[in-house]
């Protein structure tokens, strides 16, 4: 079969939506089969890639940050990029205005600054496009 | 002939607007294109024979499935799920959404 590629737009900021979830189920499914993936991130999903995310303690429960193990979005990212390296290949954009807006400029090692530009690109190179909105 | 996979995220006893899914669903199956709707997230539900919620799907020949991750998340067994709404998983979806000429549709 030729190659596919699969290009996703996630908007939903991290913490907020199991739109997140999800999404990020889609593109590890992916990559297991061999699908090449694009990653859109528009709007608040921009914070997804966020290097400064650090995982908490709960000091309602009395628990250190080790015993929470909070996962943080920055990570599932980095892990899928890291998957997506070489063949199939992940590629992850990051909207460069959605990141101005939101002074979210410090993005992980494999997320690249882009525009629509890149999505119009990314969805005429793809077997397919699904766009994840927010509600 | 153009396949459409439909994808159901919203639970239906929270928003009237699920009702979009099975509206159009019907509509596109009427004029001949093969239609699959994907329930995942809190739009499993639905799938629950309880729920009856997409009884003119099942009986218009439409494949259902619903995604087993948030299935167990929900605590939804599948022996609870409504006649003709197939357990499934995020891989088939993946697959189904990557072939020609099908469109992916996200509500």
């Amino acid at each position: 079969m030729k190659e596919r590629t699969l290009t996703l737009a996630l908007m939903d900021p991290p913490y907020e939506s199991a739109n997140s979830t999800t999404a990020f189920r889609i593109i590890h499914a992916a990559l297991e089969q061999g699908i090449n993936v694009n990653v859109f991130a528009y709007e608040g999903a921009v914070c997804l890639s966020l290097k400064d995310q650090t995982p908490h303690a709960n000091p309602v429960k009395g628990t250190s940050v080790d015993d929470e193990e909070h996962p943080t979005t920055k990570a599932f990212v980095s892990s899928l990029l890291a998957e997506g390296a070489k063949r199939p290949r992940l590629t992850w954009v990051n909207c460069g205005l959605c990141v101005d807006e939101r002074g979210a400029t410090n993005a992980v090692d494999g997320v690249r600054r882009g525009s629509p530009a890149d999505f119009f690109a990314m969805v005429g190179e793809s077997t397919n496009t699904l766009v994840i909105p927010t509600k | 002939m153009t396949e459409y996979v439909l994808i159901e995220s919203r639970d239906p006893f929270e928003s009237r607007d699920t009702e979009f899914v099975e509206q159009t669903a019907i509509a596109i199956s009427e004029r001949g294109h093969p239609v699959t709707v994907f329930l995942v997230q809190n739009g499993v539900f639905a799938a629950r024979k309880t729920a009856a919620r997409f009884k003119r799907l099942t009986d218009a020949g439409l494949l259902l499935l619903a995604d087993d991750f948030s299935l167990r998340e929900r605590g939804i067994k599948p022996s609870e799920l409504a006649q003709g709404i197939q357990e499934s998983g995020i891989s088939s979806l993946v697959d189904a959404i990557t072939q020609p000429n099908t469109k992916a549709i996200w509500h």
